[in-house]
C-alpha cells in the first residue's frame, strides 16, 4: 500500500495512508519526500513550499490559506492552515 | 431478495437494457410505497411529548417522536416544526399517526392530523385539555393506537418499482476518509438508484460551503442553482452575522482530530456523496420531494447528522444512507439507516453500529464500483425488510431544525 495519496496534480498537500514518523521518507509518485513531524493516518502533508496566506489545496480545490510559511515535508492541519469561509470573527 | 427482470417494453434497443427491479412493501392510499410500516404517536408540542411516550410504551410496534418544540414560535421558525411533524406522519413508512396536543399550544393536533389525512392513511388526534389530564389522554390514545396498530398489521407487502424509492445522503462525524471512500461509495449507489429512476437527497447545506461552485453547474434548471447558491450563502452569512467564526462549531473537535483542517476540506468530501447525477432541484427543509418529478436532489438542512436525518425523512425519504469515519451510532424513527465507513480502524472498533466496510478501498484496493454496488444491493436488502444495524439496536434519534428563537 502506497504511504500517501495525491488526490490531484494541483494539490500541494498529500493524505497520508499510514502514521507517519519524523524524519521518515515518502515516495509519492516517484519524488522523495522527508517528514518535517510526526502525521497520524489520514492526516495532511505538504509537498511544495506554501507562503503564508497561499492557498492549500487539495481534491484540486482550495480548503484553506496558509496561516505561517509551511515548508515542504511540514504537517498541515489547524496549527497553521484556517478556513476562509463563515468568518464572523473578522467583522 | 430483489427480483430483477429485463424491461419488456420495445420501445427502442435501449430501452431492453433499462434494468426494472423490483421491491416488496406497503401499498399507502396515496400511491407511494413504504419500506416499514410504523405506527407513529405524534406530540404536537413539548407539552404533549411525555404523554405521546407513555401511549407509545403500551402499544406493541408504536413510535413516538418526542421533542421540545411546537409552542412559542414565530415565523418560518414555526413553519419548520409544522412542515417536519406532518412530514413524518405523511412518510409512507408510517401506516397510521395519532397526534397527541395539550390543547392550548401553538402548533394545534388538528391541524398535524388534517394535513397528514390528505394521504388517506388513518390519522386520528387528542387533546390533554379535552380528555381531562394525562390518564385520561393515555387511556383514549392506547385505546385508538391498539386499534390501528391491529388495522396495520393486516396489511400484506407488495411488489413496487424502485423508482419509488427516495433514498436520503447523510454523513457525520467525518475524518478523510469519508471524501476518500466512503462517500464516493454512497455516490455510486446514488447515481445507480436515479438511473433506475429513483430519487436521492443531498443534504448538509453548511457542508456544502466550499464545494458550492463545483455542484452548481450540475443543477438543470437555473433558478434552482441559483436558489441552491442563495442556500449556501444564508447559512454562511448566519454564522457572519452573528460576529461567529464558523469554525466554532466546524469542523467538529472529532473531524479535526480525525484529520479534517477546514470546512473546506469537510465539504469537497461530503459532495461526493452526490455521485454524478444532475441535481433536479432544491427543498427547503422537511420539503415533500416531488413524486413527479424524480431524481437528485439538494435539501437545506444544517450538518447536525440528526436534525438533517429528520428533514430528509419528512421530507419522504424512506431509506438513509450515513458515512462516518470516526464512527455514530443514530438512527431514524421511521427510516431505515445504513451506516458505511471509509476506516477500517472505525469499522472494528464499532463493528456493532456500521453496516459496510468501505476502508477495504483504501485498505485493501477494492474497486470504488464495487463498492458501491455492495452498498446498492445493501439498500435493496433493507428495503425489502432486512434491519440494518441502528435499527436492530432501537435508534431512533429524532431532532427539528430550529431557524428562531422560544418565545
Amino acid at each position: 500500500m502506497q504511504s500517501a495519496l495525491h488526490i490531484d496534480e494541483k494539490d500541494n498537500l498529500v493524505t497520508c495512508l499510514r502514521d507517519i514518523k519524523k524524519g521518515e521518507t515518502l515516495n509519492i509518485e516517484g519524488k522523495d519526500y522527508i517528514a518535517n513531524a510526526d502525521i497520524p493516518v489520514f492526516h495532511k502533508m505538504a509537498i511544495a513550499d506554501i507562503k503564508k496566506g497561499e492557498n492549500c489545496m487539495k481534491y484540486g480545490q482550495i480548503i484553506g490559506t496558509a496561516t505561517v510559511d509551511i515548508h515542504t515535508g511540514d504537517y498541515v492541519h489547524v496549527h497553521n492552515c484556517e478556513s476562509t469561509r463563515g468568518r464572523g470573527d473578522r467583522k | 431478495m430483489c427480483i430483477i427482470v429485463k424491461a419488456q417494453e420495445a420501445e427502442a434497443t435501449e430501452s431492453e437494457e433499462n434494468i426494472i427491479m423490483k421491491l416488496m412493501g406497503y401499498k399507502r392510499e396515496n400511491g407511494r410505497y413504504g419500506v416499514r410500516n410504523h405506527l407513529l404517536i405524534i406530540p404536537a408540542s413539548v407539552c404533549s411529548s411525555e404523554t405521546a411516550v407513555n401511549i407509545a410504551k403500551l402499544v406493541d410496534g408504536a413510535i413516538a417522536i418526542p421533542h421540545q418544540h411546537g409552542c412559542c414560535e414565530i415565523g418560518d421558525d414555526f413553519d419548520t416544526t409544522k412542515r417536519t411533524l406532518v412530514g413524518f406522519g405523511k412518510n409512507p413508512n408510517v401506516g397510521a399517526a395519532l397526534v397527541v396536543g395539550l390543547g392550548c399550544e401553538g402548533i394545534q393536533a388538528k391541524e398535524i392530523a388534517d394535513e397528514i389525512k390528505t394521504t388517506g392513511k388513518p390519522v386520528e388526534y387528542i387533546v390533554i385539555q379535552e380528555e381531562g389530564g394525562t390518564a385520561k389522554t393515555i387511556a383514549k390514545g392506547v385505546e385508538i393506537a391498539g386499534k390501528m396498530a391491529r388495522e396495520i398489521s393486516k396489511q400484506n407487502k407488495v411488489e413496487f418499482d424502485i423508482s419509488e424509492i427516495i433514498l436520503g445522503l447523510e454523513c457525520g462525524g467525518s475524518d478523510p476518509t469519508s471524501g476518500l471512500a466512503s462517500n464516493p461509495s454512497i455516490g455510486v449507489a446514488s447515481d445507480m438508484l436515479v438511473s433506475m429512476g429513483g430519487s436521492s437527497i443531498l443534504s448538509e447545506t453548511t457542508e456544502v460551503i466550499g464545494a458550492e461552485h463545483l455542484l452548481y453547474p450540475r443543477f438543470e434548471d437555473e433558478n434552482e442553482g441559483k436558489k441552491f447558491l442563495e442556500m449556501v450563502k444564508r447559512v454562511e452569512n448566519r454564522s457572519i452575522a452573528a460576529g461567529h467564526d464558523l469554525r466554532e462549531g466546524q469542523p467538529t473537535p472529532g473531524n479535526k482530530a480525525g484529520g479534517l483542517t477546514t470546512i473546506e476540506e469537510k465539504s469537497l468530501g461530503c459532495m461526493h456523496k452526490a455521485g454524478h447525477s444532475p441535481f433536479k432541484g432544491t427543498l427547503e427543509y422537511a420539503e415533500e420531494l416531488p413524486t413527479n418529478k424524480k431524481g437528485l436532489y439538494f435539501m437545506d438542512t444544517p450538518g447536525q447528522d440528526i436534525d438533517s436525518i429528520t428533514g430528509m425523512v419528512a421530507g419522504g425519504a424512506q431509506v438513509i444512507v450515513f458515512s462516518t469515519g470516526r464512527g455514530t451510532p443514530t438512527g431514524s424513527p421511521i427510516a431505515p439507516v445504513i451506516k458505511i465507513t471509509g476506516n477500517s480502524s472505525t469499522y472494528n472498533n464499532m463493528i456493532d453500529n456500521i453496516d459496510i466496510n468501505a476502508g477495504k478501498i483504501i485498505t485493501e484496493g477494492v474497486k470504488l464500483q464495487d463498492l458501491g454496488q455492495e452498498l446498492f444491493d445493501k439498500i435493496v436488502d433493507v428495503c425489502n425488510g432486512e434491519m440494518p444495524k441502528a435499527e436492530a439496536l432501537g435508534h431512533r434519534e429524532f431532532g427539528i431544525f430550529r431557524t428562531g428563537f422560544t418565545y
